[in-house]
């Protein structure tokens, strides 16, 4: 071995510090922070960009990040962005939001700031529930899926509401460039989420306009599972409700149920 | 000297703020506050710099807190309705200490209300408003020409302390045109090496928020915020005071109100009844000193407002002594009448409180209760 070349083909981010994960066992936020992370990294973006945490469980990530970190009110990160990237337009500006930061709270903001086509990336991520605050009822929650404000399960009839397609929602608006669907519970779709935020990533940084990754992820604790039955759970359950793939290309409307059968 | 013009109030509130180097500005349409907005639709972009007219009162705030966050001068504008929305993002800037500025022109209240004149946001403005242990500078400007100036002042004040500043009109100083002169003003914002964005060239990352769960932390940011407003208090109070040193009647008034109030005080000084005037310019801090000294000499204050009382409790807050302190108010769009607060200065100094008074809205001898 002392004669060859060791490359380093994987490792931790230099742009997480060496501290304890806030999130629970499975949580999918880290692989997500991780795929941002490298990201970031293979794009020399971390001198110049602005990490938006939301109100949610990672509302903590000030704490690790080794990046300039802008924390708004509850929903109202799309907004903030906004008020960063004008000022500065320079700015690599990453907003991240879960989904009752985004779909539930903040949906005003998100609508607007995509319309307007602006030039940021938002990483929404979505595990059906509200985290932070103990596994409420989120706008993403599945049809019969429980939650403490939900002890039944969701049940639309009774006044619930559906869950929120937050991709399907957003592609019929003119501002905005990318949108993707993805998921991380298998290596596989891991590598998919890091192309599609790549892509996304992209999009800002040629200055075409707003671009956004949701990326399904699970919370076993708050769902009451295993951490292996709740990537289970994405695999039969979520991605059946949120189909995988990307909406939206280069501005153009695609339709991934169709296209993956 | 700068140049003479005609300008309604709220024009020269933008005018004045592009002159202070504002460099983005988010609004969303509200009577009577709709010319501000215009205004910076048709000379912001043109100069390179910022306007959105955002989709709610809310995102405009928060589109405020980011471009105060990436450091640079910044600011929104409304009427009540939408000054209310603003009050969770005015917490989180306090919270957060970023420098911003904030124009509410006030109209008659609560809900929907009108659009007529009012001054019912006192409470609103300087005690609180939005969530938590916070001040703004509130700024009570009487005229276009003041409404320009402290416009100017407002973001270094706002940018000195890293606290939000808040421009206090109502429809009347919104609406009305007067001849101003405009003065030609080089910003000097400080540096903001607390700003994110930007390229960081090996600087440590920052970090913009206004939470912490650690024990401890967030009762010293209070301890640290109160410091910054025990320093305000010291340095930033500003009043007008009018012919107090021989009289024997206080108007006290602020904003528009005050000019009817000075009306009222030259034909009282014509009939030689001693009426004087104090005019709070900084509403927050409230000038509680000069209402004191004042009251030494002089026994009667009258607090005219455009709202059921307000300012009054200040007033009594202030310690006036031995001093009785009267009221006349006109709430929800109404606006005081010279002939009614000259009868309550006749049924104070002439009649010595003897027989009625015909006015609504007058307390003699107002109490706390």
């Amino acid at each position: 071995m002392s004669d060859m070349e060791m490359k380093k083909i994987a490792g931790r981010s230099s742009l997480w510090a060496d501290k304890p994960s806030p999130y629970c066992p499975g949580c999918g936020h880290g692989v997500v922070h991780r795929v941002v992370c490298e990201l970031i990294e293979e794009y020399h973006l971390a001198d110049n960009c602005v990490f938006m945490a939301p109100v949610g469980c990672s509302i903590l990530a000030y704490t690790f990040l080794g990046l300039d970190v802008c924390q708004a009110a509850h929903g109202r990160t799309p907004a903030a962005a906004t008020g960063i990237k004008r000022a500065r337009p320079d700015t690599f500006v990453l907003a991240y939001q879960g989904d009752g930061d985004l779909a539930s709270i903040g949906t005003a903001e998100i609508i607007h700031a995509a319309n307007r086509g602006e030039n940021i990336t938002t990483i929404f991520v979505n595990n059906a529930i509200y985290g932070m605050t103990g596994g409420q009822m989120a706008p993403t929650t599945l049809l019969g899926q429980k939650a403490t404000t939900c002890p039944s399960g969701r049940d639309a009839l009774s006044g619930m509401g559906y869950p929120l397609r937050v991709c399907e929602l957003l592609q019929s608006l003119g501002g905005v460039t990318y949108l993707a669907r993805t998921s991380v519970h298998t290596p596989g779709n891991v590598i998919k989420t890091k192309q599609a935020i790549k892509k996304a990533f992209d999009v800002q940084l040629q200055r075409q306009g707003f671009s956004l990754v949701e990326v399904l992820t699970s919370c076993p604790v708050n769902w009451g599972m295993q951490p292996v039955e709740a990537l289970d759970f994405v695999d039969k359950q979520m991605i059946h409700q949120y189909p995988l793939g990307e909406y939206k290309v280069d501005g153009v409307c695609m339709t991934p149920a169709a296209k993956e059968g | 000297m700068g140049e003479r013009v005609l300008m309604k109030g709220n024009v020269a509130i933008a005018e004045a703020a592009i002159r202070a180097g504002l460099q983005s500005y988010f609004g969303y349409p509200i009577t009577p506050q709709n010319e501000l907005i215009a205004y910076m639709s048709s000379h912001l972009p043109a100069k390179g710099r910022t306007f959105i007219q955002a989709e709610s009162e809310v995102a405009a705030i928060n589109m405020v807190y980011g471009a105060a966050a990436a450091g640079v001068r910044c600011m929104t504008s409304s009427s009540g309705p939408g000054i209310s929305l603003k009050q969770e993002g005015i917490s989180y800037l306090v919270g957060a200490q970023l420098p911003a500025v904030i124009v509410n022109i006030m109209r008659g209240g609560p809900g929907l209300g009108n659009i007529a004149p009012s001054q019912a946001d006192y409470f609103q403005s300087c005690k609180g408003g939005g969530h938590g242990d916070y001040h703004l500078v509130v700024y009570a400007p009487s005229s276009v020409q003041e409404a320009a100036d402290l416009t100017t002042k407002a973001f270094d004040v706002a940018d000195r302390y890293r606290n939000p500043v808040l421009i206090l009109g109502d429809a009347i100083i919104g609406q009305m045109m007067e001849p101003i002169v405009l003065s030609e003003v080089t910003p000097n914002p400080p540096p903001k090496p607390w700003a994110v964005g930007g390229a960081r060239n090996g600087r440590k990352p920052n970090l913009i928020n206004s939470l912490s769960l650690e024990e401890g932390v967030v009762e010293k940011w209070n301890w640290t915020f109160h410091a910054k407003y025990q320093e305000i208090k010291k340095t930033e109070i500003m009043v007008e005071t009018l012919y107090c040193e021989d009289a024997d009647l206080i108007l006290v008034a602020y904003g528009v109100t005050s000019r009817i109030c000075k009306e009222v005080m030259r034909h009282a000084r014509a009939q030689g009844l001693k009426v004087g005037l104090i005019r709070p310019i900084t509403l927050w801090p409230f000038p509680y000193k000069a209402l004191a000294q004042a009251a030494r000499k002089t026994r009667e204050f009258l607090v005219v407002e455009m709202s059921v009382g307000q300012m009054i409790e200040d007033v009594k807050l202030a310690g006036l002594g031995e001093a009785a302190v009267h009221f006349h108010g006109r709430p929800g769009g109404g606006i005081p009448r010279e002939q009614d607060i000259m009868e309550i200065i006749h049924h104070v100094l002439v009649n010595k409180r003897a027989g009625t008074l015909t006015t609504q809205g007058t307390v003699v001898d107002w109490e706390i209760s």
